[in-house]
């Protein structure tokens, strides 16, 4: 991607901006000039709105045939998610096993890095989701209270 | 408003076309469709060709000088228009031709459809394909064009009961009738137990699922309805044409199973010429995933939301079936040049509706639909066919 | 008095274990671990590096805080793996908390120390009343090259400091530091791993570092081991920072709160800045914390902290452990592809 065209939309990936429509009352994101479904009439009565990050998955998959730029995730998940607020966006859910997501779970936004644009280019970063309750596993390497001091 | 007719056709062998360029494929397909018809080169008012992808495989922007000079029409001048719509650039081009002839403004149109997607990486075709999504707000956040047409399905899956078995009855079934058609990329048969345990793409897709991205072209010369039998005894009226749009991106829809542009340009085809689904005999349907042709059943009222998984694999869409859908072999066995599967989708039915479709004939014929999308069907375009 | 308005930290979800490692190499792994007093690393996913860390420390300091991105005017993050040569991680982090465009950003290096070196500017902004409110962050991904000692080590996190002068949750009283030129440990301008003096690393450069800057910050503080709660220092593996509080006087109640490299590995720049976290995730009132700081090349940076009442209404649930034992166990495999030790050649 380009470095204006990544640039243009640093705010709406890092923080997740996108509008809030005083006259209808939704929320949108990306941002929206105007509310499609109020038309002309909502021109000037959309404000931006910093959206809170938390979510719920409604449908995802497993992609084995990776993205470009995704190669190094191995299979990964990606997730249509419905914000809180109402929107719905597409992401990869990430540190978990991917066959363990399912629609409904919950998630909350992290910040990470999505590409670059090459090995001598800008690094693109924004966000993408991760569960807000991981399933409990029973981990038997964690005590190491037998640390010699 | 005039009446518009298809008096001549032609189409390439679908594939890995190493030795032939967009140029070629272009002329090749054209001069086959112009032989058909019985018109000359003179008698061309005007050339529109669907493309979606030479900027990216062959950074060649500007396709419809390239083909109109390649095929010799520069030296008249005559006037020609690329349209693109991803997927749908074939049937979208056709759309176009059919307006400008029916609106009065033409009376002969060549329309052609040309694609060449292995001159590069699988990984940059692939990435080339999901360009028909939101670049933007899907590619760049991780989904493949696939993924994308998996959460679709999944979700078909989760509130239909949809079944690995319905999904891979629509992949086996084109490829039996693609083994009836010697211009398709895979002339041969391939069964359900493989479909069903070929790699997994993106769950639940496998490999089988999904159409490939191929070369390949097709052309169909149009001809206002009255002065078509000055060429042609073998005229195919087109008696409906519906288009629509929808939301680039899938997760700004409000259902994840459905693909409503394609309803809504089938209603708006079936509406022109006051006909209904079960006036159908034969259909082509843009399979560009298994579950894509299920939901385009659905969509076109062919069968019921939810049901056509089952319906499908209780044989009704094969030829001898109720309603034969894709004896072309579909976008999954036929083959997939994005900007010319609309056309090559014509082709086919315009064979059935001549009788000229060998052994896939689909006995008497009459009344052919092709449903164009591009996308997630975010455009959608469907035409009806009628023998004259 | 100025101090911290607000901590945060974030330690990747991924470690591996220094027994998995040594595997590799042929060595014997619990001889490692218990020479480094090493048993894990952090690892950082292929989607995280300095930047993303920072963000999402500093992010947690913002919450705890409830303060919005107008109130920051100083954003300085200190790291030897930034992702960008020039192009500052902190102008980042910055967009990230919608701090832009009214603040001073810059990057800090000084190998371990460069984030330590951030809070004593943002001390002298803040102090100098030219600003409310500055972040220091400190945070690294740095590596060991593959079959060095530093490999068992090397490990990815980091922390942020809201440094101001109002809600103050802990005061920072005084602040020393001790530097000389001593070439210890070092990395050449595009080289992927550093290198270092090996036993050199020891005596002349951490230990003199770390007790001059204890001795020279409790004689400006008039203090003595005993007055304090708790001390904190860098901690390139899990023995260094005992023997040098040791040596200062301290005991194992006041170091073992703090100590995080047994677990986590060396996260370099990070280190003090987790370790103190992990300190403010259960300090009282009125608590006395000495932090001192080692960066190689070389430096120490010392800082006399008492914490005060305001640190009672803080949120913090989240704390440092909980995030330590969250940590997957990932095989040699994964981390070398994760870490991009793997020539993946060049397709494109």
């Amino acid at each position: 991607m380009s470095v204006p065209r990544f640039w243009r939309e640093l705010d709406t990936r890092y923080n997740l901006i996108g509008s809030y429509c005083k006259l209808t009352k939704t929320y949108h994101y990306p941002r929206r000039t105007f509310d499609p479904d109020a038309g002309r009439e909502s021109i000037g009565t959309m404000e931006d709105y910093q959206f809170k990050g938390t979510g719920e998955i409604i449908n995802c998959t497993v992609v084995h045939q990776a993205q470009t730029g995704y190669e190094i995730f191995g299979p990964y998940c990606m997730a249509i998610i419905k914000l809180d607020e109402g929107p719905k966006l597409t992401s990869q859910i990430v540190d978990c096993e991917p066959n363990t997501i399912k629609p409904g779970m919950k998630v909350k936004a992290v910040f990470r890095k999505l590409g670059e644009d090459s090995e001598s280019g800008i690094l693109h970063y924004g966000t993408k989701f991760i569960l807000r309750e991981i399933p409990q596993v029973e981990d038997e390497n964690e005590n190491l209270s037998n640390i010699e001091l | 408003m005039r009446d518009v007719s298809i008096i001549g056709i032609g189409i390439t062998k679908f594939g890995e076309l190493w030795d032939k360029s967009l140029r070629q494929l272009g002329l090749e397909t054209g001069l086959s469709a112009i032989n058909d018809s019985g018109i000359t080169s003179k008698d061309i008012d005007a050339l529109y060709i669907g493309n979606m992808a030479a900027g990216s495989t062959l950074q060649q922007e500007h396709i419809s000088a390239l083909m109109a000079d390649y095929c010799g029409l520069t030296n008249n001048h005559v006037p020609a228009t690329r349209v693109e719509a991803a997927s749908a650039s074939g049937g979208l081009a056709l759309r176009q031709a059919y307006m400008a002839i029916a609106g009065g403004f033409i009376d002969i149109a060549v329309v052609g459809g040309a694609e060449k997607m292995t001159d590069v990486s699988d990984s940059e075709s692939s990435y080339t394909v999901s360009m028909g999504s939101d670049e933007q707000w899907e590619s760049k956040a991780g989904a493949t064009f696939a993924s994308l047409h998996a959460i679709i399905a999944q979700s078909h899956i989760n509130e239909y009961g949809t079944t690995r078995e319905e999904m891979s009855a629509v992949s086996s079934k084109n490829h039996y009738h693609a083994s009836m058609n010697p211009m398709a990329q895979f002339p041969f048969k391939v069964s359900s137990e493989a479909v069903s345990n070929s790699g997994i793409v993106s769950s639940p897709l496998r490999m089988l699922d999904c159409a490939p991205n191929s070369d390949g072209a097709a052309a169909v010369v149009l001809c206002a309805s009255d002065r078509a039998s000055n060429y042609t005894k073998k005229a195919i009226k087109i008696i409906g044409s519906g288009q629509a749009s929808d939301t680039l991106s899938l997760h700004h829809r409000k259902y994840l199973n459905r693909m409503p542009a394609i309803g809504v340009a089938a209603q708006r085809a079936f509406k022109s010429c006051g006909k209904k689904p079960t006036d159908l005999d034969v259909i082509e349907i843009h399979d560009n995933f298994t579950i894509s042709e299920i939901i385009a059943l659905e969509e076109i009222g062919i069968f019921k939301r939810g049901e056509a998984g089952a319906k499908i694999l209780e044989g009704e869409t094969k030829i001898g079936g109720r309603i034969p859908v894709n004896t072309s072999g579909g976008l999954k066995a036929r083959g997939h040049a994005p900007g010319a599967t609309g056309i090559a989708q014509i082709v086919e039915i315009v064979q059935q509706l001549r009788g000229e479709a060998g052994e896939r004939q689909v006995k008497n014929a009459k009344i052919g639909m092709a449903e164009n999308h591009g996308g997630t069907a975010a455009t959608a375009v469907v035409h009806i066919l009628e023998a004259e | 008095m100025n101090g911290i308005v607000s901590y945060g930290a974030y330690i990747p979800g991924y470690k591996i274990e220094t027994g998995e490692i040594a595997s590799v190499w042929g060595a014997d792994g619990s001889a490692w671990a218990k020479n480094l007093n090493v048993y894990s690393k952090s690892v950082p996913g292929p989607d995280e590096d300095v930047i993303t860390i920072a963000v999402e420390a500093t992010r947690q300091a913002m919450k705890r805080a409830k303060l919005t991105g107008d109130d920051i005017e100083a954003i300085y993050t200190g790291s030897e793996s930034h992702p960008y040569a020039v192009k500052p991680t902190s102008t980042i982090v910055a967009e990230a908390i919608s701090a832009t465009p009214n603040l001073t950003a810059a990057d800090f290096e000084f190998a371990c120390k460069a984030g330590t070196a951030a809070i004593q500017t943002c001390l002298g902004m803040v102090g100098y009343k030219q600003i409310k409110n500055g972040i220091a962050i400190g945070v690294d991904t740095s590596q060991g090259a593959p079959g060095d000692a530093l490999e068992y080590s090397a490990s990815a996190g980091g922390g942020a400091l809201i440094i101001g002068r109002e809600k103050v949750i802990a005061n920072i009283n005084h602040t020393t530091s001790y530097t000389t030129d001593t070439p210890d440990f070092w990395r050449r301008e595009g080289q992927m791993y550093p290198r270092h003096g090996g036993r050199f690393t020891g005596k002349p450069a951490f230990f003199k570092h770390v007790q001059n800057c204890g001795m020279l910050i409790m004689e400006k503080a008039g203090t003595k081991p005993e007055d304090y709660d708790y001390i904190v220092t860098h901690q390139p593996n899990g023995k260094f920072p005992i023997r040098a509080a040791k040596s200062l006087g301290f005991t194992q109640e006041q170091f073992e709160t703090g100590l995080l490299t047994p677990k986590i590995g060396n996260t370099y720049s990070g280190a003090i800045f987790l370790g103190l976290s992990a300190i403010l995730d259960i300090a009282k009132p009125g608590d006395r914390i000495l932090a001192i700081a080692y960066g190689s090349g070389a430096g120490s940076d010392g800082f006399d902290i008492t914490v005060t009442d305001n640190i009672i209404d803080m949120d913090r649930t989240e704390t440092v452990n909980n995030m330590i034992s969250k940590m997957e166990i990932i095989n040699y495999s994964t981390y070398a592809k994760f870490r991009g030790k793997l020539n993946m050649g060049t397709t494109k």
